[in-house]
């Protein structure tokens, strides 16, 4: 199949399978990107996953165009981020025309409760995969930064962009400092 | 000109909301004021239709604007308008990466950032989990084992079992399974 044309199928089933934010595209990409298509690692998307969110925009939207641009150059970015919007275009569009009540359906309501419980599952293995790759392998150090990350967003709240910006300042101290050290050694 | 009205509206919340979906919100809170395109009631509709169907919020939130406002035209145009200024900046942010790829302060910033990346992923599983499995007003009231979702969390317990038995199968199969099951059980 022809490039471009996979990158909009794909990231167009990857939108139409995104419910909630943008962390509920992980699973899903992880899935159809890294493990069926081999586009990226899981490292890359765990990078523009953090870079998605301090740059402006939807997060789902920044990592298309990340992918997308990793594989096919520029026109690639605009195609895969073209083809994440399509589904919500279309489903959107429908809803709104013809379906006003649809929020307020008991049977919407009830599998949207199901549907945000298997979400929860996914991302916690995602969680999990990401924590054996990113974190625990990587020494103390690293094991702190992500305690230290997690509480100061989870029971702090304290926005994501902040913390992004200091772990980059932490990661250039830290970083730099262990490369000295093999060097002198 | 509403058409181009509204790409440069969306433009905007484009380029200034920073974060996820729901940061679109106060910036459409904002237009509904100013443009009188929508009632602040229309657009709590519209994030309950935005949020229980699939696809990005802040997409689904401008195509909603954009239909009510300006029709399918409106709805394209708006969608446009909100993804236009990302690309551009994800486009110049990708290239300079690529440029900088081997470089050691470039290797060194990643470093830091993909634990905090992760540490960011698992503080929203912890907020899913307590909007899935927990009921705090329960908990007030009558304790410990009321406040927990019973229901709710063996379903997550079978799912969890489903996704380690069948490590090929497609996440999609486990959310219908959790559509299906939440219908069937009045989740």
């Amino acid at each position: 199949m022809n490039l471009y044309l996979d990158l909009f199928c794909t990231f167009a089933r990857i939108g139409g399978l995104t419910f909630g934010g943008g962390y509920a595209m992980l699973p899903i990409l992880e899935k159809e990107v890294v493990e069926n298509k081999g586009w990226c690692s899981e490292e890359d998307l765990t990078d523009y996953y953090a870079i998605g969110q301090c740059t402006p925009g939807v997060i789902a939207v920044n990592t298309a165009t990340f992918v997308g641009e990793k594989k096919a150059g520029k026109p690639g970015g605009i195609v895969a981020t073209l083809g994440v919007v399509a589904p919500s275009l279309v489903i959107i569009t429908v809803i709104a025309a013809f379906l006003r009540n649809f929020a307020d359906n008991p049977y919407v309501i009830h599998a949207f409760s199901g549907i945000r419980v298997a979400v929860t599952v996914l991302v916690l293995n995602t969680v999990i995969k990401l924590l054996k790759s990113n974190v625990l392998k990587k020494g103390l150090p690293t094991l702190i930064l992500f305690c230290l990350v997690l509480a100061a967003s989870f029971f702090l709240g304290i926005s994501s962009i902040a913390l992004v910006v200091a772990a980059m300042i932490w990661g250039l101290f830290f970083g730099l400092a262990i490369h000295k050290k093999e060097v002198s050694a | 000109m509403i058409l181009l009205r509204l790409f440069f509206e969306f433009f905007k919340t484009g380029l200034f909301a920073i974060g996820g979906g729901l940061a679109t919100l106060p910036f459409l809170r904002e237009m509904s004021e100013t443009t009188g395109w929508f009632t602040q009631t229309e657009l709590l509709d519209m994030v309950a239709v935005s949020e229980s169907t699939p696809g990005p919020i802040g997409v689904n939130m401008a195509t909603y604007v954009g239909f009510t406002t300006a029709g399918i035209p409106g709805a394209v145009i708006a969608t446009l308008g909100l993804i236009t200024p990302s690309v551009i900046i994800v486009l110049i942010v990708a290239g300079f990466l690529k440029r900088f790829k081997d470089s050691k302060v470039v290797a060194a910033v990643f470093g830091g950032l993909r634990p905090a990346s992760t540490a960011l992923i698992a503080a929203v599983l912890l907020s899913l989990v307590v909007m899935n499995f927990w009921n705090q007003t329960l908990f007030d009231a009558q304790g410990l084992f009321a406040a927990l979702k019973w229901k709710h969390l063996l379903l997550a317990g079978v799912i969890f079992a489903g996704t380690k038995v069948f490590k090929k199968w497609h996440p999609a199969i486990f959310l219908l399974a959790g559509a299906a099951a939440g219908i069937v059980f009045s989740l």
